[in-house]
């Protein structure tokens, strides 16, 4: 059996890696200052692509991201361990896009260039907005089912899928029928190390214009050798009202930033031991904080 | 994510000043890869982009599946139960990532699956690795018996193994040393013997055979009936099945990681790999000197990582009042241990190099027979060149790794000594480096040849004529060593006493390691400020020893010969 999936990835400011220029003055990520990452949880949807890959031999995996020229490098990560296709979805309108206009973006990449799909994974969540929306919005856009938080895949058929998924205070099993999106956990995705063959066949990949695109916002490609090409897609390509992409298309509307600073007044370790923790015990329920 | 290749300025600052056009335009053969092979380079730049990638996969790799665990690793070291040998479960983990990087053919033509790398990249890998766990050295050992294969084998053999060497299918040893053949290897007794069918069949024990459980051995053998001494011996590949089991594992001092096992081949049948009775002197040696090369950067590993625990606990312990570091005998010691790691990597990447150089160019005269006589004087040069380094740069690295290992713990004081602290796994992990792949004694023995009969002098005029473009009073020092040097061996040479030279043979091969050393820390000096302070520091010392070493050979007496009797009786 084999399977097309398309994988959806995002590239995003290394939040784990925070330093004192973080954040600008207005509240907002102040990306320069902030290196970009392939957006964890992505990875391991892309992981979990390439499971289904090796053990369907002759699936394919299509991973799509939206994002300025830059994000290429995430796409160029895919193709190390193993994605077969990649396409960036760039364009100045789509800039500024919220998770409403971001969904719909990909629903028309994904309904009008890819067409033919089984299966949609990403990411349940992005490390920088935290929304875990653009997942189930993209699935209701396109009309599939969609199971989020995504532990574990037990079985793939030709008609269905059943996955382990992580809910509040323990895990359900569910079983529906494809074409789905499935968002995934860190749980039992544990990315694969990039391929050294693959990274030296893709290292010198390189933006492909299917239309004409402003090119000063292009970072030259190095050109050391043979260049794989790789697909650009803009507004026109996908088929895509520019009225509901970018800005013009979010109607979130930032009222407001708070900076808030967590300040730990009184730190205590507690040793993670059976000892330790009915020691702890034993305080909170004696100061009332339980019990 | 932590990276071991990337964190490393000193791997990096060769690694973009290493002069390797010359070796990449011998490995790609004019790049006729390109077309066949999506990963192959088109071009000398691309090459060498694509070498660093390689590199920084695996430090990536080691950083991440070797390190964390290598402490764990020494403590649960590798379990022998009725006959099956166990591996820590992170190394099999780490293996099987390995094989995903696809970085188990890392030597291999591309034809078979590999990423045709040459010895300064493997040489670069060993020591990264190392770092990460001092006891993953069967990752390089797989290497060389592969490049074994590849370079003796028949194309029959060749295609039928190597292919799955590359996926990581196959796991190989190197199968040599037995009870009563250690350092004499021309006393090898295992049998082979050539049944009515024309196959070999092995017959006979092995002992100390690092990961001998492998799918795969190397086997030395004795395939012609009652010969002696080397000339008797052949050399095979022999691919387990139930005909060789392993006795027993060895309990160790140090390197726990790894499987040091005794086999028992009870007519066992095995392939012959290239000519009989060649199987000491032309295979076996060139498999040793690659392994030697192999060793030497597991040592420089270990003492990396010695070294860099030894300096994070000297910036952060306080004693009087203040950072054990500021304390003049520690400095003594921190700044010792970075010198000498820096003067022997340069040493070593200069013999990886060599190596490769000295392949290279048997490996075109090979492809292009129409240019043997311009390659001869090349293959020549080089061959004389990694005869000489080769060994010299093995009992540097692992005598340098101990004496490191030794002053971490040292600066650990007290806490050094115990077990929570790595130092003291580093400690015990270097002490085999300069025992296995030929003691530092037999390195010596492989070296002087090359020290007394002009090579060395020929390699450091040609260092020599390099230009420095920096401290005219530096190289002059170098160069009034370099006379005492020459002297030293033309007293030696003059003597004509073959036991005199022989006592002293350590001595002649310590004083032409110091001022190689002192050479190419000239020469790097010339790409940074930084690396002329280390090369006059170096110098500073060396010139001392190399003085030492000379007068006490000059003054012509081996007064510890003469009165061994007397004293030891």
């Amino acid at each position: 059996m084999k399977f097309n999936i398309v994988v959806l990835v995002k590239q995003v400011p290394d939040t784990k890696n925070v330093t004192g220029q973080a954040m600008k003055e207005d509240g907002t990520v102040n990306r320069a200052a902030l290196p970009a990452i392939f957006n964890p949880e992505d990875m391991n949807a892309l992981e979990a692509a390439l499971m289904v890959k090796d053990q369907h031999f002759g699936s394919k995996v299509t991973v799509l991201t939206m994002g300025p020229p830059a994000a290429i490098q995430v796409l160029k990560e895919s193709l190390y361990r193993g994605a077969d296709e990649v396409a960036l979805i760039s364009d100045k309108r789509f800039a500024a896009a919220d998770t409403l206009a971001t969904s719909y973006a990909l629903r028309c990449a994904i309904i009008n260039k890819v067409k033919d799909y089984d299966l949609v994974f990403c990411g349940r969540q992005a490390i920088d907005g935290d929304t875990a929306q653009v997942g189930p919005q993209t699935a209701e856009k396109l009309g599939v089912n969609q199971i989020t938080c995504v532990s574990e895949i037990q079985e793939l058929t030709a008609k269905e899928i059943t996955c382990r998924r992580t809910i509040e205070g323990g895990f359900e099993v569910v079983r529906c029928k494809l074409p789905v999106l499935c968002t995934f956990t860190d749980e039992n995705f544990k990315p694969r190390p990039a391929s050294a063959k693959l990274v030296m066949a893709h290292k010198n990949a390189a933006l492909e214009f299917e239309d004409k695109y402003d090119e000063s916002y292009i970072e030259s490609a190095r050109s050391l050798g043979k260049t794989v090409k790789i697909d650009l897609w803009n507004v026109e390509t996908i088929g895509a009202d520019p009225a509901s992409c970018g800005l013009s298309g979010s109607p979130t509307k930032v009222k407001k930033i708070d900076s808030v600073v967590l300040k730990g007044a009184q730190v205590k370790q507690v040793s993670n031991t059976d000892e330790g923790i009915a020691g702890m015990m034993q305080e909170l329920i004696v100061d009332h904080t339980l019990g | 994510m932590e990276n071991f290749f990337r964190d490393n300025d000193d791997i990096l600052f060769h690694f973009k000043n290493m002069n390797m056009d010359e070796l990449i335009r011998l490995r790609e053969d004019g790049f006729v890869d390109k077309d066949k092979f999506a990963y192959a380079p088109s071009s000398v730049e691309d090459t060498k982009d694509s070498y660093e990638r390689v590199l920084d996969i695996m430090g990536g790799l080691a950083a991440e599946y070797l390190a964390p665990y290598a402490a764990e690793v020494d403590a649960v070291e590798c379990q022998f139960e009725n006959g099956v040998v166990t591996y820590p479960a992170s190394i099999n983990r780490a293996v099987k990532m390995f094989a995903k990087a696809d970085l188990m053919g890392l030597v291999l033509p591309r034809k078979y699956g590999g990423l045709n790398m040459p010895a300064v990249v493997v040489a670069v890998a060993a020591e990264v690795l190392s770092r990460a766990d001092g006891s993953f050295l069967s990752y390089g050992l797989h290497q060389d018996n592969g490049a074994t294969i590849n370079k003796f084998a028949s194309e029959e053999i060749k295609n039928s193994f190597l292919p799955r060497f590359c996926t990581g299918e196959f796991e190989s040893s190197m199968v040599l040393t037995e009870p009563e053949a250690g350092s004499d290897l021309q006393a090898v007794a295992l049998k082979a013997t050539q049944g009515v069918d024309g196959k070999w069949y092995l017959n006979g024990v092995k002992r100390f055979i690092t990961n001998g459980c492998a799918q795969i051995a190397l086997v030395l053998a004795r395939s012609e009936e009652g010969s002696k001494g080397g000339r008797g011996l052949s050399f095979f590949l022999y691919e387990r099945d139930e005909h060789m089991k392993v006795r027993r594992i060895e309990h160790k001092l140090g390197i726990r990681g790894s499987a040091t096992c005794e086999l028992q081949f009870n007519n066992a049948p095995a392939l012959l790999v290239g000519e009989r009775r060649y199987g000491l002197a032309k295979y076996t040696m060139w498999l040793m000197n690659q392994a030697r090369l192999g060793i030497a950067g597991q040592a420089l590993g270990i003492a990396e990582s010695a070294y860099r625990e030894a300096d994070k606990y000297a910036k952060e312990r306080m004693q009087f009042g203040k950072k054990i570091r500021e304390i003049t005998p520690v400095m003594e010691m921190l700044a010792e241990m970075k010198i000498a790691i820096e003067a022997a990597r340069t040493l070593y990447y200069e013999t990886a190099k060599v190596v490769d150089l000295k392949e290279g160019y048997e490996e075109a005269e090979e492809k292009h027979p129409e240019k043997a006589a311009e390659y001869k004087e090349k293959i020549k040069l080089y061959a004389k060149y990694a005869a000489l380094l080769t060994p010299i740069t093995k009992a540097c690295c692992t005598e340098l790794a101990n004496k490191i290992a030794y002053d971490a713990i040292q600066i650990h004081g007290g806490p050094g000594y115990m077990r929570e602290f790595n130092v003291e796994r580093h400690y015990r992990d270097a002490r085999i480096t300069n025992i296995y792949e030929g003691t530092t004694q037999l390195q010596i023995v492989a070296a002087i040849g090359g020290v007394v009969s002009g090579a060395a002098k020929q390699k450091l005029d040609e260092l020599d004529k390099l230009d420095f473009g920096h401290s005219d009073y530096l190289l002059k020092r170098l160069r009034e060593l370099k006379r005492i040097f020459e002297d030293t061996i033309n007293f030696v040479v003059g003597k004509n006493d073959a036991r005199f030279q022989e006592y002293h043979s350590r001595r002649m091969v310590e004083m032409a390691t110091d001022l190689l050393q002192g050479y190419l820390l000239m020469r790097d000096g010339k790409y940074s400020d930084r690396k002329k302070i280390v090369a006059e520091t170096f110098i500073d010392k060396m010139g001392a020893r190399v003085e030492m070493n000379s007068r006490f050979i000059i003054k012509g007496d081996a007064s510890l010969l003469r009165n061994f009797p007397a004293i030891i009786g």
